[in-house]
């Protein structure tokens, strides 16, 4: 056996894991992909955001803030064991509303959220409190207020996947890059992972590659259905502080930059198009004028990894018990989540009874029907 | 607005293009940052015509005034000042003057941008008053400024000595001069032949540098050179023999060679090809200039230095080549080799084998404490760091340090992030790619953006 | 460090600009990442350390002419010439955005 546990993929989601394995004291391998692939943990937004998130699935949002709840903890362990500092801020998070109609629905959207667990974090501020919030800043004409969530926060999502990345070496585990995984072999014990790198032996494989990771387990009757969708980015140059609050799609980095996202496209080629930037210019501008002055630096797309129903997948296959997988949009809110609960959960043997809402089962027909 | 061809630049490359296609007839647009037209050879030259610094600027830059003049009288549709920010397929350009954005279609596109100095960093780059002698030349032709005080030259090629020779003529006086070149190689030697041919160019090369060790001190086999000051430069250091080296300097001014401008083609996901000689990437290009991507044509340094008359006729080349593809010109064969364009063309690079391998670029180790990334200030230790912890891939380690990721955009910092994945990797230089250049291809505000909402033709 | 070889006693300079509110002479056909290098002082500071920088390559390609012209901050210096009484101001760590 060549570790205790095989991650395929290096991104967020499968470092975050690895991570987890490693500081259970496992000796892991992450096998990453080429450097041209598909890589969303990249293309991030850079959210620890809360509010709004599954909205229709109380699960995923319980997890969801567990997540952020836990992230000061995770951070403070995994800057402990590297040399790279991840900017985090919590803040509270915003959601600009721009007429009175998405004032109310998002009003009613909190309202509904709040009847399903009792949060008191969530509530709506209007224009006059917006501007006491953010003096800085004059807002333009159609900013009616926003809804804000003092759990949302933001982080620096490069810095976090350079230092999971870093803290699986430091835990004595292993990650090999340009290792793209072509196929899984279950064995009589555990498992057979062919990667351009050559084949590895371990008892358990988790299959965290994204968008590709339906490839590895569809062969091995492992169904986990994702569907991308690609969302476009801005950054802008840096400028001096004067956003003090993360907002849904508008966001001022600890390095001063101003980022502006993210479109929802079904275009599956990576490009970006300036009809998008456009779109995404013209609703920052609408929120501060001010920032039509700002240059833009940078314009990037990345692609989203889907489930059907919105919610994170964390399963683990019936037919060959130890292979797991685990596929997500939001994998830097997740992060701690998936360091701290989902992967003990795995290696205990308990996802089915902790995380049971997150099974592939949820999509099967048959057993719905 | 639709044209058949817009062409990006209005040096040699672009102004002989929009000449020849003009000639055949085509809708022709000339998009260039420059307020007048020339490029970074002719630069001014139209103003300069009447200017004290007109004659010392040599016999090469007075070429430029006929085809300056032709450029002017061929009807081509000239946009000065302006920025070409966006490219999509199509081709849609996006463009950008005086702070207002618009839109234009053309047919086919002709990159005629040019070369750039190959950066080079070394302790003290970023310190003021060091810059690059192509800058220094620049500020010759625009303004006529003269550097003051002492004036250290530092680096190799043609340039240095050319601009030497310029500032002598203009009663400018040089402090010394920091001679990089390694001796020439029997492989330069053995190119001579076919130099010979030019051989007036080899000879002004020569009194060039006959006119610099005569002006001041001309210092060979050296290392180590370091720009120190507070707040600008104040002295320079180096190693030789044995020994360290101290001068009080106002200006030092830096050059190895010139690379071609790559953020275009690489945006637009052309093949390129790497030139272990000379250490740069170039487009990948047919015969005709035209890029792995059809109806997208290069010309001049852009797609490999060869200097001006190089250019100029590598731009009449492109021109019949997208003549002929867009039904324009029945016969660009022909016309072609009845203007004489490929016998022109090999004379013009009759010198450019020697030279390449005379002026290698230069490959010393970078010290971990010395700056690679400008906007950023991103120093080498700090990538190579990144570079262990990571595949031998650019985009890794721009993710890991933000190198690349200021104004730039990587023109800056480009080369030496390759060079120390390489070193870090043991792998040959060309065989790590170069960053993968995001838009927009120049920095332009978010309100320019927003107001192409109602642009006619930005859906 | 630089001065300009039009620069002669008795004739006037083509025009004056104001560099950080100082009248500055000028000449046609220089840009203002020139004027930059006349004045002391005028240079940028960085965003990142806020160590002093000048321009460096003149020719668009890095970034170290940037510069509040007009009232427009980070403009590339190197590519706007000089217009009489334009209004150069130095750019001095990360940029402000008025309000």
């Amino acid at each position: 056996m060549n570790a205790d546990i095989i991650v395929v993929g290096g991104g967020v989601v499968g470092t975050a894991l690895a991570y987890g394995f490693a500081r259970q004291g496992l000796s892991v391998l992450v096998l990453d992909g080429e450097d041209g692939d598909m890589r969303a943990a990249r293309a991030n937004f850079g959210l620890v955001w809360v509010q709004g998130k599954g909205a229709k699935a109380p699960a995923y949002h319980d997890l969801t803030r567990q997540s952020a709840n836990l992230w000061p903890t995770f951070l403070q362990e995994l800057e402990g064991c590297v040399e790279t500092r991840i900017d985090y801020a919590r803040p509270g998070g915003l959601f600009y509303c721009l007429s009175d109609h998405e004032y109310e629905a998002r009003d009613a959207l909190n309202k509904r959220m709040h009847n399903q667990a009792e949060y008191a974090d969530t509530r709506m501020v209007d224009r006059r409190e917006l501007e006491r919030m953010m003096p800085a800043v004059t807002f333009g004409s159609e900013v009616v207020g926003a809804s804000y969530c003092l759990a949302d926060g933001h982080a620096n999502p490069l810095q976090l996947l350079a230092a999971l990345q870093q803290a699986i070496t430091a835990l004595g585990s292993k990650l090999l890059f340009r290792s793209t995984v072509g196929s899984i072999r279950p064995e009589k014990t555990g498992f057979t992972v062919h990667a351009t790198s050559g084949s590895f032996r371990a008892p358990k494989v988790v299959v965290a590659a994204g968008l590709a990771t339906p490839l590895l387990t569809e062969p091995l009757g492992f169904t986990i259905p994702l569907r991308s969708e690609r969302g476009q980015l801005l950054v802008t140059e840096r400028l001096a502080p004067i956003l003090p609050y993360p907002a849904s799609g508008l966001r001022q980095t600890a390095d001063g930059t101003v980022m502006i996202g993210a479109t929802k496209e079904e275009a599956t080629d990576r490009g970006v198009t300036v009809a998008s930037a456009t779109k995404l210019a013209l609703r920052a501008t609408r929120i501060i004028p001010a920032l039509s002055a700002a240059r833009l630096v940078r314009q990037w797309s990345g692609f989203r990894v889907m489930p059907p129903d919105g919610s994170p997948i964390y399963a683990q296959s019936e037919r060959y018990p130890g292979l797991f997988a685990a596929a997500c949009h939001s994998g830097v809110t997740l992060a701690a989540a998936h360091a701290a609960i989902v992967a003990p959960a795995m290696i205990a043997g308990r996802l089915s009874r902790d995380l049971a809402a997150f099974s592939n089962g949820r999509f099967d027909v048959q057993k719905c029907a | 607005m639709s044209y058949d061809v817009a062409i990006i630049g209005a040096g040699p490359a672009g102004m002989s293009a929009a000449v020849r296609l003009r000639a055949l007839g085509a809708a022709v647009i000339v998009i260039d940052e420059q307020p007048a037209p020339g490029g970074q050879i002719f630069r001014g030259i139209e103003r300069n015509a009447a200017s004290p610094v007109f004659p010392a600027l040599g016999e090469d830059y007075a070429k430029g005034c006929a085809l300056v003049a032709a450029f002017r009288a061929s009807g081509a549709e000239y946009l000065p000042s302006t920025q070409v920010w966006q490219i999509e397929d199509g081709w849609n350009l996006f463009l950008t003057t005086e702070r207002k954005a618009r839109h234009i279609t053309a047919r086919a596109v002709l990159l005629a941008n040019g070369a750039q100095e190959r950066p080079v960093p070394f302790p003290g780059w970023t310190l003021p008053n060091v810059m690059t002698v192509g800058a220094a030349q620049i500020l010759l032709k625009s303004g006529g400024m003269l550097p003051e005080g002492r004036i250290w030259i530092a680096g190799a090629g043609p340039l240095p000595l050319l601009y030497a020779t310029q500032l002598l003529n203009l009663g400018g006086r040089i402090a010394g001069y920091l001679d990089t070149a390694t001796t020439p190689k029997l492989s330069a030697l053995a190119r001579l032949p076919g130099a010979w041919r030019e051989f007036g160019n080899l000879a002004k090369g020569l009194r060039w540098l006959r006119d610099v060790r005569r002006s001041g001190m001309m210092i060979k086999g050296f290392s180590d050179l370091r720009a120190e000051g507070e707040e600008r430069l104040e002295h320079l250091t180096w190693e030789a023999a044995g020994k360290r080296h101290r001068v009080e300097a106002d200006v030092l001014l830096v050059h190895e060679g010139v690379v071609p401008r790559i953020h275009e083609t690489l945006a637009l996901r052309c093949e390129h090809i790497w030139n272990e000689e000379q250490g740069y990437l170039a487009p990948k290009l047919d015969r005709w200039g035209q890029t792995s991507r059809k109806d997208l044509f290069v010309a001049g340094d852009a797609g490999g230095i060869g200097g001006w008359m190089a250019a100029t006729v590598s731009g009449e080349i492109a021109a019949l080549g997208i003549a002929g593809q867009l039904g324009i010109a029945a016969n660009p064969d022909d016309l072609r080799q009845a203007a004489h364009l490929d016998q022109r063309r090999a004379r013009a690079l009759a010198l450019r084998p020697f030279l390449d391998a005379l002026y290698p670029p230069p490959r010393t180790r970078l010290a971990d404490d010395v700056i690679a990334c400008r906007c950023e200030e991103v120093t080498a230790g700090a990538i190579r760091s990144a570079a262990r912890n990571s595949p031998a891939d650019p985009s890794a380690v721009k993710a890991a340090t933000r190198c690349g990721m200021g104004p730039c955009q990587g023109r800056q910092c480009g080369y030496t992030v390759q060079a120390l994945l390489a070193e870090v990797h043991g792998l040959p230089i060309g065989d790590v790619s170069f960053f993968h250049i995001r838009p927009p291809l120049k920095p332009i505000t978010l309100g320019e953006i927003a107001s192409l909402e109602h642009a006619e033709g930005a859906a | 460090m630089f001065k300009s070889v039009l620069e002669r006693p008795g004739v006037p300079p083509d025009m004056m600009v104001l560099v950080n509110g100082v009248e500055t002479p000028a000449w046609d056909g220089e840009t203002v990442a020139s004027v930059l290098l006349r004045v002391p002082d005028a240079g940028r500071r960085s965003p990142i350390s806020g160590t002093l920088r000048l321009p460096y390559c003149q020719m668009g390609v890095c970034f170290e002419c940037l510069a509040i012209v007009d009232g427009i901050a980070s403009t590339q210096g190197c590519l706007v010439p000089v217009q009489p009484g334009m209004r150069i101001e130095s750019q001095r760590g990360p940029r402000e955005i008025s309000r």
